[in-house]
């Protein structure tokens, strides 16, 4: 079995370069096809009738009408729609020949409803009642009460982040052909090789029979692995039909069901020794995540391991659209409720937040010692000793400016996956296999570990993704593609060529181990100047090529990266209106594959971040029972002019590159909240304890009457 | 502290009905400005409710109706990167779905469809334009260039290689109509500043977070175009 290992710094060509995407141009020039642009011979338009209603028993549908209007090619109703759980809830979808006609015909769907009770709003426990509430979890470490004792200050508050969403900006959605009993599916995906599967469930076909394929999607974020309920409902109307349906979420219905990233809120109390030593704290927390409560309660305080806690979580069910997995989860409502409290603490005891975290640093565990090494790199892109000042920024004016930090932890361990490596007769290479790009720069990655190990420049080498007919290879969630497909990738190509070295070893007086693949050439390691040109030494191989097949190898990577971030802002105290000045993101993820998309990945999640932090909140409507911002107007994202300065340090060489390729994705988006939070009560001298740090909230913290 | 809320201070791309006066006076009421003169309230306010008293400020602004079109379909011909098309249209039908589901013209996306995102940008007679908000019947006659136009399949334009050189995009969807305002802005302005990119790209969104690249790509680009690297 040959031994798999990432080459050593001086013998990479490619990986940890700065290398351009291989689908920009592809993307920049708009020719690249999307789900949303796949335009079938004889297509249809899908659309959807959805609940107007929180929650709802729907006593009549009614569709006779809709059927006999022009256009109109088929209708399907949800098998789940006697009951509707949330507004936006799909009850009927037809499909017709224009996207006018569908419209038109979706008015004349006739349904009654008889509505339930309902909660929608973002309440505490005590306020949502126990029909809306359900404990999740209690646990206690060390003991509390002795832990309080011996602090010798404490610090308490309320902090939360409300309800977003995903806001992909490609709707969920699909294009479904039949072509007699076998179904092709164009789907913007995250889970390309697991959508046999979510198809077969839903149609009662075996998976062999469905081919999905997404070769570019627009945005996941972690709310597009299922093939959801329009998926199934668009294969259904092209049965019907008998032609293709393209079915795409409408901005509305996008924002009210395929995208929730849960609440967190809690009430903290922390304490510490004078010196700054953590030593105690404790924490109720709550939080939504729509109608059910999965999986446990947050882990509660986040990073700092301190050694007496106890925590309560309890979740609200409440009847928005159901939570969805959003880049990190847990993590970032962890992190600001954690840092926030800490930074408060630090506040108290009159300590630069910066000295306070180095104070603890040794109870944040395993990755400590990088922790260390990034808050240093991150206070001189900073210039964090002389930006800090104690809370409240002294200066006259209503412009406060202020610094906040926060630290982020995540673990990116390796997904399932396989690669099928080919080398031709002809010199030509390519590696297959069925993940997807979600414009991380996946494809660039497969390719360059691909080009690295066959001594080729990147252009040398196909790259086919996106497909389910590629070997399988894990869904892309939690940061844990790049582990997943960079092993498997090396894995394949390492034995591909181990075949192709079997062939050329005799021509070149050698045996295969003493072969390396370098610069184009296949030559004598111990002997470079004994070699010959790539094609060459592949048309040894006759009429037939060769290929080897691999899944993920985890002694060639690992997981659990950390991340420190800080932040600059303003804050006009007249207005509330919070300005980022700054940020500094430094972040490890082992072995960088690709320097230029892994920064810009960083500086994306530090955007995100800023939007949350500031704009963003899916706001529900108690009295209604509906979302009063389903749409980019009031759901707010930020734009160009609204992120400041951003600087970005990724953490390479020893110590890092050695722990091999792990995920990215997911790490950097966790402290911008906390950073952005804090730098604004080290600015105005007020916690604003809620996210987004909105010109209401920034009021009301400092007492001038705002709304929040 | 000017550009405090770019989303408020954008130039509006709202886009004039044919014949329209063009006059800042004529266009004074555009949807940002409405909205931003509504204030923070405005957002516990139902959406409709603004969006009708809009529609109807709006309207009272267009000249008054040569003839009445529709609501059957009516022979639209539009003239699409230097091609004619005569198409078979309802007066209805946005631009932007004429584009994308009748010419297969699908570089321009729908994402909000409700003139906010920019996604849908494409070149009206050297404007900047939301094709999601702008019928195909009031887009007759004008010079419409979308970004396919730009150049030949297999080719790239120097804006889009600026694109691909800085990484402005990563999951790519909103990228399209960041170059076409791109290609606008630079169409007009042969010297860019750091702030005028941030104002003239201040119409479009992205969700994956590239404006860093963006900012370089729209530098760069108007480098590589002094130097008459223009497609």
């Amino acid at each position: 079995m040959a031994d798999y290992k990432w080459p050593p710094a001086d013998k990479r060509a490619l990986i940890g370069k700065r290398i351009s995407r291989l689908d920009g141009p592809w993307k920049s020039s708009g020719r690249v096809k999307y789900t949303y642009d796949i335009n079938r011979p004889g297509m249809l338009f899908g659309r959807m009738i959805t609940s107007r209603y929180a929650h709802a028993k729907v006593t009549h549908v009614d569709t006779s009408e809709a059927e006999k209007m022009p256009g109109v090619k088929a209708v399907y109703t949800f098998p789940t729609s006697s009951e509707v759980h949330w507004e936006g809830q799909e009850i009927v979808a037809l499909a017709a020949e224009t996207e006018n006609q569908a419209r038109d015909a979706a008015r004349k769907v006739h349904i009654t409803y008889e509505p339930l009770p309902y909660l929608v709003a973002d309440a505490e426990p005590a306020k949502a009642g126990a029909q809306f509430t359900k404990e999740q979890s209690a646990r206690t470490t060390g003991d509390v009460a002795a832990g309080f004792q011996q602090a010798e200050v404490t610090s308490e508050g309320r902090y939360g982040v409300p309800v977003i969403t995903h806001c992909c900006l490609e709707a969920h959605g699909q294009v479904t052909e039949w072509k007699g009993d076998s179904l092709t599916v164009w789907c913007s995906t995250q889970y390309v090789s697991g959508q046999g599967a979510e198809y077969s469930t839903g149609l009662g076909i075996p998976a062999n029979k469905v081919e999905a394929i997404c070769p570019v999607m627009g945005g996941g974020f972690g709310s597009k692995f299922s093939a959801d309920a329009w998926g199934v409902a668009c294969a259904q109307l092209a049965k019907k039909a008998g032609r293709p349906v393209k079915m795409m979420l409408e901005r509305d219905h996008e924002l009210m069901v395929a995208g929730a990233r849960p609440s967190m809120y809690a009430d903290v109390k922390v304490g510490a020794k004078k010196d700054g030593t953590l030593v105690a704290w404790d924490s109720q927390s709550w939080g939504t995540g729509g109608p059910d409560a999965q999986g446990g309660g947050p882990a509660l305080p986040y990073i700092f391991r301190i050694p007496n806690v106890r925590r309560k979580h309890t979740a609200v069910l409440t009847n928005i659209g159901p939570e969805r997995a959003w880049r990190a989860p847990n993590h970032p409502q962890m992190c600001l409720i954690t840092m926030s409290a800490l930074d408060d603490l630090a506040a108290k005891l009159g300590m630069d937040p910066f000295d306070f975290f180095m104070k603890n640093i040794e109870i944040t565990g395993a990755r400590s010692a990088s922790y260390v090494e990034e808050m240093n790199i991150a206070a001189g892109l900073m210039d964090w000793k002389k930006k800090w000042h104690p809370r409240g920024d002294k200066a006259s004016g209503p412009i406060k400016t202020g610094v906040g930090l926060s630290i982020h932890t995540w673990a990116g361990a390796a997904n399932n996956s396989n690669c099928a490596a080919t080398i031709h007769p002809d010199g030509s290479a390519e590696v297959s296999m069925g993940t997807q790009d979600l414009g991380v720069g996946t494809r660039t990655v497969v390719g360059i570990v691909a080009a690295e190990t066959f001594g080729l420049p990147l252009e040398a080498v196909t790259v086919n993704i996106g497909d389910s007919k590629y070997p399988p290879a894990g869904a892309s969630g939690g940061s844990s593609t790049i582990g997943g497909v960079s092993t498997a990738t090396r894995c394949a190509a390492t034995d591909a060529l181990n075949k192709l070295f079997a062939q050329v070893a005799p021509s070149l007086g050698a045996t295969p181990d003493q072969l390396e693949a370098v610069g184009g050439q296949v030559r004598v390691t111990a002997n470079p100047s004994k070699g010959i040109p790539w094609k060459q030494a592949c048309a040894k191989l006759g009429a037939t090529a060769v290929t080897a097949t691999h899944g993920t190898d985890r002694t060639i990577t690992s997981a659990g990266v950390g991340g420190v971030q800080m932040a600059d802002v303003s804050v006009d105290t007249e207005t509330g209106v919070v300005r980022v000045n700054k940020m500094v993101a430094v972040q490890d993820c082992g072995l960088v594959m690709d320097l230029k998309t892994a920064e810009s990945q960083v500086y994306g999640a530090l955007i995100m971040g800023v939007t949350y932090s500031l704009f963003e909140e899916k706001i529900m409507d108690q009295q209604t029972g509906r979302c009063l911002n389903p749409n980019m107007e009031f759901y707010k994202l930020a734009g160009i002019g609204d992120v400041g300065e951003l600087v970005v340090h990724m953490m390479t060489g020893k110590g890092y590159d050695e722990r091999g390729p792990i995920g990215l994705g997911e790490p950097p988006v966790i402290s911008p909240g906390a950073a952005l939070s804090n730098a604004v009560a080290n600015a105005i001298g007020a916690r604003v304890p809620e996210l987004p740090l909105t010109p209401n909230r920034v009021l009301a913290a400092l007492g001038k009457g705002g709304m929040a | 502290m000017k550009d405090r809320d770019s989303h408020a201070e954008n130039p509006p791309k709202r886009p004039a009905a044919p014949g329209a006066d063009d006059s800042p006076e004529k266009n004074k009421v555009s949807r940002r400005s409405f909205i931003k003169g509504t204030g923070i309230a405005s957002v516990a306010v139902s959406a409709s409710v603004l969006l009708g008293d809009e529609v109807a400020k709006a309207a009272s602004l267009a000249p008054p109706a040569a003839k009445w079109l529709g609501p059957a379909a009516v022979p639209v011909t539009l003239k699409v990167n230097g091609q004619s098309h005569t198409l078979d249209l309802e007066p209805r039908t946005t631009l932007l779905d004429t584009l994308r589901d009748r010419l297969d013209l699908t570089g321009a996306k729908k994402v909000c469809d409700r003139a906010t995102c920019g996604a849908c940008t494409v070149v009206v007679d050297g404007k900047p334009m939301y094709s999601c908000t702008v019928l195909a019947i009031d887009a007759e006659g004008r010079n419409i260039e979308t970004i396919e136009g730009l150049a030949p399949e297999g080719q790239l334009h120097p804006i889009s290689q600026s694109f691909v050189d800085n990484d402005g995009q990563q999951c790519g969807f909103c990228t399209p109509g960041f170059v076409m305002s791109c290609k606008a802005y630079l169409d007009q302005e042969k010297n860019p500043t750091y702030e005028g990119v941030q104002k003239a790209l201040g119409g479009n969104l992205c969700r994956c977070g590239t404006y860093m690249g963006v900012r370089h790509a729209v530098l760069e680009a108007a480098q590589k175009l002094q130097k008459g690297g223009a497609a």
